[in-house]
């Protein structure tokens, strides 16, 4: 198997994943586009992680520990995303990110 | 791929995977197509269907990457959690069922523009970068007992921080979240 196979199908995930942070309306669709680029990010770590594997001198677990990592800060940002979802969904009566435009972002 | 594919067999000296790189097209190619839709589909729940399959397939290609420790904590964490946490957060929000609202801005084009200049710049940069470079064919898969030695011996303050990080966003989520 060739890295770049890996690092491509990454890459392709990565891009869908920023059309949809731009290209949504709803900010629940947001927070999904995110977790399309963390999955990203996490197929480059663990393919990078298995190419190093026989390598001397080199740790080809740090990669793997570094998705773990990924993971993990991707269950906190989701928790507090969807928390501040909800707190403008209480206070606006929508999800609609075009509504929400009090700092006239 | 298949020009990848083609390149592989060729390549008499090096011994080529067929069932890994079959897997590995099958894979791909479900992936791909549930991105995409969990970005278009009009239907919120769908997406987060869709969604489960892109996960799902992220944990496969660590099985693939021999990587199993990853692959489970994938399912257990994105799957099992993260996913129905999305589905609460559908259901809590009232998001639109029918698809009848319009659920990309207008400037969807501009967007797919984006995307699209990325890739074509990401792709070429890979290629050009890391067009040599093989998994090692003799790609064993990793053990936990290894995998638990680096997290707590030589990854041992950043894991601390890390499970310091997930206390905070939890007190951060429930404060946000709390209607008072």
């Amino acid at each position: 198997m060739f890295l770049n196979q890996f690092l491509l199908l990454a890459a392709a995930l990565f891009c869908i994943g920023v059309y949809g942070v731009i290209a949504r309306k709803n900010g629940v669709m947001v927070l999904m586009s995110i977790e399309l680029i963390l999955n990203a990010v996490n197929i480059n770590l663990v393919a990078f992680s298995a190419m190093w594997f026989n390598t001397p001198g080199a740790n080809p677990l740090a990669g793997q520990v570094f998705a773990l990592f990924v993971i993990a800060v991707a269950a906190a940002e989701v928790g507090v995303g969807l928390a501040i979802v909800l707190a403008i969904f209480r206070n606006y009566k929508t999800v609609d990110l075009d509504q929400v435009d009090l700092m006239k972002g | 791929m298949i020009g990848s594919l083609l390149a592989a067999a060729q390549n008499a000296d090096a011994p080529v995977l067929v069932a890994q790189n079959v897997a590995f097209g099958i894979i791909s190619v479900l992936m791909i197509y549930s991105a995409i839709r969990v970005v278009t589909a009009a239907n919120v729940v769908h997406a987060a269907a869709f969604l489960v399959v892109v996960l799902a397939g992220v944990a496969a290609l660590f099985i693939l990457l021999g990587a199993e420790f990853v692959a489970i904590t994938q399912v257990l964490v994105y799957i099992g959690a993260i996913v129905v946490l999305f589905l609460f957060g559908i259901m809590l929000t009232r998001a639109p069922m029918e698809g009848s609202e319009k659920m990309s801005r207008d400037n969807w084009a501009l967007a797919a523009l984006t995307g699209f200049v990325l890739l074509v710049l990401l792709g070429y940069t890979l290629w050009d970068g890391f067009g040599k470079n093989k998994i090692p064919a003799d790609l064993q898969p990793t053990s936990t007992g290894a995998l638990s030695d680096v997290i707590f011996g030589q990854y041992l303050v950043p894991f601390e921080v890390v499970s310091l990080l997930l206390l905070a966003a939890l007190v951060g989520a429930i404060v946000i979240a709390r209607r008072d």
